[in-house]
């Protein structure tokens, strides 16, 4: 998902693709085809925050909690998309000038340069930067999770406006918009460190600064509405497609693969989480089902348009049991209330794909390395580059949380809490039975 | 008149409402309760938070019956509801001192 293709396939695949995809690498005319496949995914992306992401999370939290989580995602779907117009897209995807190695610039203010005619690789930019907004978007969706149930409406918009500007702008523009990671030849096809990395790491500041809900782990938490959480799961998946094929940017082999890669992946880390459940509790769950997926599709993201099918069978399996340890790890035995489990299945699916790709780009199918580059050396490229997203993505969060803590306070009283928010924050509530 | 409580397993609803409709009972009143017995709660889980459930879903169904048909409702709910296992409910009987049907102003066992 460079946004420059030819200086990615330039420094990452220069003879297979090449090859392959000439027209796909250099071309700086409109494709038709390729333009209708992003059009398409961006659709798909956005339709993974709204409703799909909505309905998952919102399934997954106690009923008089449900509309403030539906709100969240749908706020922060409109916030980060006029943040995105006014400069935000130029941050993440301009011309930084002498800064470019770390981030943009502020040459796409109001989306300026962006006409009819613009071009970015073989597509329109407008088709460009707005699929690249749906990515924008939904990011700190996910981090949604790890605060919800206290977190006051007024915080989370603060925190999700500044994060994006400082957070996730930079670490897409050193991956994908011409950044040190992009020079250093990191592959993150669609999003491991950029995303769920990312997501994963500001999740788990989040439920650290925040701390626990009231009555973590003594009282009952139960998800109110499981079947919304299992169409929520369902919409992630088909959604996904546009995610990782649609990262391709281009209607070619590459997004062909990805797409199977990708359901692979989701239907290995589905199998396996269940599998896991069911050795150690004795009962396969639906929750388990789901959310093993959503583990393959997370893992899978960085790889998905480097690896074969092959690898993405072990990457989507070790991704149902990797994180399905991890997530009892951080709840039962760190105690740390990640609520709905960002950090164990998205920032832990994150870092494990992002170094996996290294390692099945070059074999069992996979694209192939770079000329010169080894599987050890790409994997340490890798880990530089989960690192430099975690330990920046990490210490930038929890600036921010503080900020906003100091300014206006992140959570609500203990009374409103055990009210809900629905009826606190919102003057609504989700059920009228 | 003696007034019959019976706390059923849901699902054994329905056969209990035509156990007691062949005895000729004319009317029930059923109540979605919770509770605990013997059977106590159970566990769920979800990714790995482990819930302990104290209070079960139960079914309370309510008939006010004259004195000498109480042993055969009894045998009709008990025929019914059981099921063998741990967890089938109870039921209650008490004196009902007045029945009044509320359009005729009857009372009494005609009432019932």
């Amino acid at each position: 998902m460079s946004l420059a293709p030819s200086k990615r396939y330039g420094t990452v695949l220069p003879l297979a693709v090449a090859c392959l995809f000439p027209a796909a690498g250099y071309a700086d005319e409109l494709n038709a085809a390729d333009t209708a496949w992003i059009l398409t995914s961006t659709v798909l992306v956005l339709f993974m925050t709204i409703p799909g992401l909505a309905l998952f999370y919102g399934g997954l939290v106690r009923s008089k909690n449900v509309l403030s989580v539906l709100m969240q995602c749908f706020a922060i779907t409109c916030l980060v998309s006029i943040l995105w117009l006014v400069f935000v897209y130029g941050l993440a995807f301009g011309d930084g000038g002498s800064m470019n190695r770390w981030v943009g610039g502020f040459d796409q203010l109001m989306l300026a340069n962006i006409g009819r005619d613009s071009l970015r690789g073989t597509i329109p930019e407008s088709v460009f930067s707005m699929f690249q907004l749906t990515f924008a978007i939904i990011t700190p969706a996910l981090i949604v999770g790890a605060f919800a149930e206290r977190m006051k409406f007024s915080a989370m918009l603060w925190f999700s406006a500044l994060w994006l500007v400082l957070v996730y702008a930079p670490i897409t523009h050193w991956v994908w918009g011409g950044g040190w990671l992009q020079e250093m030849g990191l592959l993150d096809f669609a999003g491991g460190t950029v995303v769920h990395v990312n997501a994963g790491a500001a999740a788990l500041v989040a439920a650290l600064v925040l701390g626990p809900r009231k009555g973590f782990a003594t009282v009952a938490m139960p998800p109110h509405n499981m079947t919304m959480t299992v169409i929520g799961a369902a919409m992630l998946w088909v959604g996904w497609f546009g995610f990782n094929a649609g990262s391709a940017l281009a209607a070619n082999g590459d997004a062909g693969m990805a797409m199977l890669v990708t359901h692979i992946s989701a239907a290995a880390g589905s199998l396996a989480w269940m599998t896991m459940e069911w050795m150690r509790h004795g009962k396969p769950s639906v929750l388990g089902v789901v959310t093993g997926m959503v583990a393959g599709l997370g893992t899978i993201t960085p790889a998905s348009g480097f690896v074969g099918p092959v690898g993405a069978l072990i990457i989507g399996t070790s991704a149902g049991v990797i994180c399905y340890v991890c997530t009892s790890f951080i709840k039962n035995t760190l105690k740390v209330d990640d609520s709905l489990d960002v950090f164990p299945v998205h920032g832990i699916g994150g870092i494990l794909g992002t170094l996996l790709a290294g390692v099945f780009v070059g074999m069992l199918g996979g694209a192939g390395l770079a000329e010169g580059m080894t599987i050890g050396g790409q994997v340490r490229v890798q880990f530089i580059g989960v690192i430099a997203t975690f330990v920046y993505g990490g210490i930038l969060s929890w600036i921010i949380l503080k900020l906003v803590d100091a300014v206006i306070g992140l959570r609500v009283s203990s009374d409103q809490e055990t009210e809900g928010l629905d009826i606190v924050l919102h003057d609504e509530v989700g059920y009228n039975l | 008149m003696k007034l019959i409580t019976a706390i059923i397993k849901p699902f054994k609803l329905d056969d209990v409402r035509v156990a007691l409709s062949e005895i000729g009972v004319q009317g029930i009143t059923v109540t979605e309760v919770k509770g605990f017995g013997r059977q106590k709660g159970h566990t769920e889980l979800y990714r790995g938070a482990e819930y302990v459930v104290d209070f079960l879903p139960k079914v309370k169904i309510e008939i006010g019956v004259p004195s000498d048909k109480v042993e055969t409702v009894i045998d009709a709910i008990t025929g019914a509801a059981n099921t063998g296992k741990i967890g089938d409910g109870k039921i209650f009987v008490t004196n009902l001192e007045q029945t009044i049907r509320i359009r005729t102003g009857e009372t009494g066992r005609d009432a019932l």
